[in-house]
């Protein structure tokens, strides 16, 4: 944002108010001048569920980070005596069919689970962006690329991804060990099939940005067509791009969930929260509270990022803000 | 209308292929071997002429030529027997599965009827439940019913199948006992006992697909029932003297139906792809969980078939949604 602020100069002048006297008597600012993203933070915070929702993503997101600075258990100590143990002080959420701690285990699924989320989403981002920037920059491209992702979307995705499962964890395996390669996977995987939705909203935002003043303005002060891009184009489509970003999180857990639910996905002494599930439904009938937990962080986290994406969508849109 | 119709079925075929190219190509990367299962006392020129039994010497573009000619062609003119009883496949070779040896068609034939029932009955209902939803959520926003029509959508796209799908099996199945946890797939429907059982069994798939479909659609048709009910004609119509019942559910709903009938049409493939979730969380022998069998068994052939069948059904409807597009708003035909 530092590029945007360089674009308004405002130190060494003086306020219209005290330059001209005469025609601003009445117009005295008592407050000082607001940027964009105040005024956007202050529409925020009137939408209750995207507060809830953010301040509830965050705490999930401590919880999992910080958490085990606190809660020291490890995660794969096995302790037979005290297997499927129901909700204590010792255990909060109980102890699974080896007697590994839950909370301990929940914890750290939810590090792979929003690890893999955030690092997909930011692939998907950065693909989608790009794609879309360049498309709806230069003409000749697109055609191509719109065709291309017109592709993509015709692809059937969740067999799609479950093909790739297949085919690379193997040699990945091989190439980064079992953990590294697999996250990489999954997150390539979830990042190249999700960013059809980004690419057509930033192209349609950039086509329309091109014919805007300010864009003909820079053109003619001769900026090169990189600068363009980085400092006018960029960000001004930043809003639809940080709205996909909420709600491409939401879609990049549940596709890992669901992967890993199917058996497809992290090796199971891997704990996510996709993985706690599948391997709590062998012991449904006797222990329902172990699907619970993990089903209700999957819930909870992707019900919350879309309310938070639906708060952001409300806040940027200038024509809603200040209603 | 016509020549759009026939300019985008022409373009349609190219898509296909590309699709079944690139389908094609990732799992001529894959690492399976159809000869692992085999003894190791078979001697390896015998494993070399099995291999080339199943057409896997051949080169690439050689096996991808046959294999469009198999699927194009070959397996049209069974569909063609089999309903006229004619035999101008006999002797013919078809895609056939590595896992059971037998053609991959007749599997995905057997296993159609499940997916669809569970698939097809989800989707009647929830749009059936969607519509009236999102017309009463638009007439009365902000009511108290609008609020918690956008709670109960935003959990519908929020909770994942496996998780409301298990979440339900161990509420109706476990604790309350009232519905089987496992679809049982051979159960012949021939009397009012057996009807009822089937009844009981689909009802958990069904819910588990059908919240997701609602979700979905009763917020498209609340979106496209807002950006109606303030426009021009309304106000025209109301004062005309027109009742309200009239205003909303004549006037209003025709126009906002337009882009809600192709969301409905452009999410049914969506929904046959993610029903392969369901159907694994209930056991419904469908084509999902085929799909995740032979995905496991390394069965190539029988992956390549079904996931271009999803590609196909995607197109498909694609092509539906724009073509009903241009038959519901005659503004945007286009010729």
């Amino acid at each position: 944002m530092t590029d945007r602020d360089r674009l308004v100069p405002d130190e060494g002048l003086t306020p219209a108010s005290e330059a001209l006297p005469g025609a601003a008597g009445p117009l005295k600012l008592d407050k000082p001048p607001r940027s964009q993203w105040a005024d956007v933070w202050d529409q925020f915070k009137h939408h209750k569920g995207a507060m809830a929702g953010g301040i509830i993503f965050l705490a999930i997101v401590l919880t999992v980070f910080l958490g085990p600075l606190v809660w020291t258990v490890e995660p794969t100590l096995i302790d037979i005596r005290a297997r499927n143990q129901g909700m204590s002080l010792e255990h909060p959420f109980g102890t699974d069919q080896l007697g590994r701690d839950m909370f301990a285990r929940m914890m750290a699924g939810g590090r792979t689970s929003v690890a893999v989320g955030i690092a997909a989403m930011l692939l998907a981002l950065f693909l989608g962006s790009f794609v879309g920037v360049v498309a709806g920059f230069f003409k000749k491209l697109d055609s191509p690329l719109m065709r291309l992702t017109d592709l993509f979307l015709a692809l059937p995705l969740l067999p799609l991804l479950l093909v790739m499962m297949l085919l690379f964890r193997e040699p990945l395996n091989a190439a980064f060990g079992a953990e590294q390669g697999i996250f990489i996977l999954i997150v390539c995987a979830i990042g190249v099939t999700s960013w059809m939705p980004t690419a057509r909203i930033v192209r349609g935002d950039v086509l329309a940005l091109k014919e805007r003043e300010f864009v003909l303005a820079a053109r003619s002060i001769g900026t090169t067509n990189a600068k363009m891009i980085t400092r006018h184009i960029l960000p001004n489509v930043l809003s639809p791009i940080m709205v996909s970003a909420t709600l491409g999180i939401a879609n990049a857990i549940i596709t890992e969930s669901a992967l890993s639910f199917l058996g497809l996905g992290f090796p199971p002494d891997f704990p996510t929260w996709g993985r706690l599930l599948f391997d709590a439904t062998d012991y449904l009938q006797q222990y329902p509270s172990r699907v619970f937990w993990p089903g209700m962080a999957i819930s909870l986290t992707v019900l919350s990022v879309n309310y938070l994406g639906d708060g952001l969508r409300d806040a940027l849109d200038p024509r809603i803000r200040g209603r | 209308m016509l020549t759009f119709t026939i300019r985008r079925l022409v373009l349609a075929i190219p898509t296909l292929l590309f699709i079944s190219l690139v389908i094609f190509l990732l799992l001529e990367l894959a690492p399976g071997d159809p000869m692992a299962q085999v003894p190791l006392t078979v001697p390896p020129e015998v494993k070399q002429q099995m291999r080339e039994a199943l057409g896997l010497g051949e080169p690439i573009p050689v096996r991808y030529w046959k294999w469009i000619v198999q699927f194009f062609w070959i397996e049209p003119q069974v569909l063609f027997d089999n309903i006229f009883g004619t035999n101008l496949t006999e002797g013919k070779l078809r895609v056939i599965s590595w896992q059971t040896r037998s053609p991959v068609m007749d599997i995905v034939v057997q296993r159609i009827p499940q997916t669809l029932w569970v698939v097809g009955t989800a989707y009647v209902v929830a749009t059936l439940i969607a519509i009236p939803i999102g017309i009463y959520s638009a007439y009365r926003q902000y009511s108290w019913f609008d609020q918690a029509g956008t709670f109960v959508s935003m959990i519908g796209f929020s909770v994942p199948p496996f998780f409301s799908g298990v979440l339900v099996i161990v509420i109706f199945s476990v604790q309350l006992g009232w519905f089987p946890s496992i679809y049982d797939t051979t159960h012949v429907v021939n009397s009012w006992e057996s009807f009822v059982k089937q009844l009981q069994q689909m009802i958990m798939p069904v819910m588990v697909l059908a919240l997701q479909i609602t979700a979905q659609t009763s917020r498209f048709m609340r979106a496209s029932m807002l950006d109606n009910l303030n426009q021009d004609y309304v106000r025209t119509a109301r004062a005309k003297g027109l009742g309200e019942y009239a205003v909303v559910m004549v006037h209003v709903l025709r126009n906002s139906m337009i882009p809600v009938v192709t969301v409905i049409a452009l999410g049914v493939p969506a929904i046959f792809g993610g029903a392969i979730i369901t159907e694994q969380v209930f056991k419904v022998n469908g084509i999902g969980q085929l799909l995740i069998t032979a995905i496991q068994a390394n069965d190539l052939p029988m992956v390549q078939t079904l996931t271009f069948i999803f590609a196909a059904l995607i197109v498909i409807f694609n092509l539906i949604a724009d073509v009903l597009y241009g038959i519901l708003d005659p503004r945007i035909r286009y010729d």
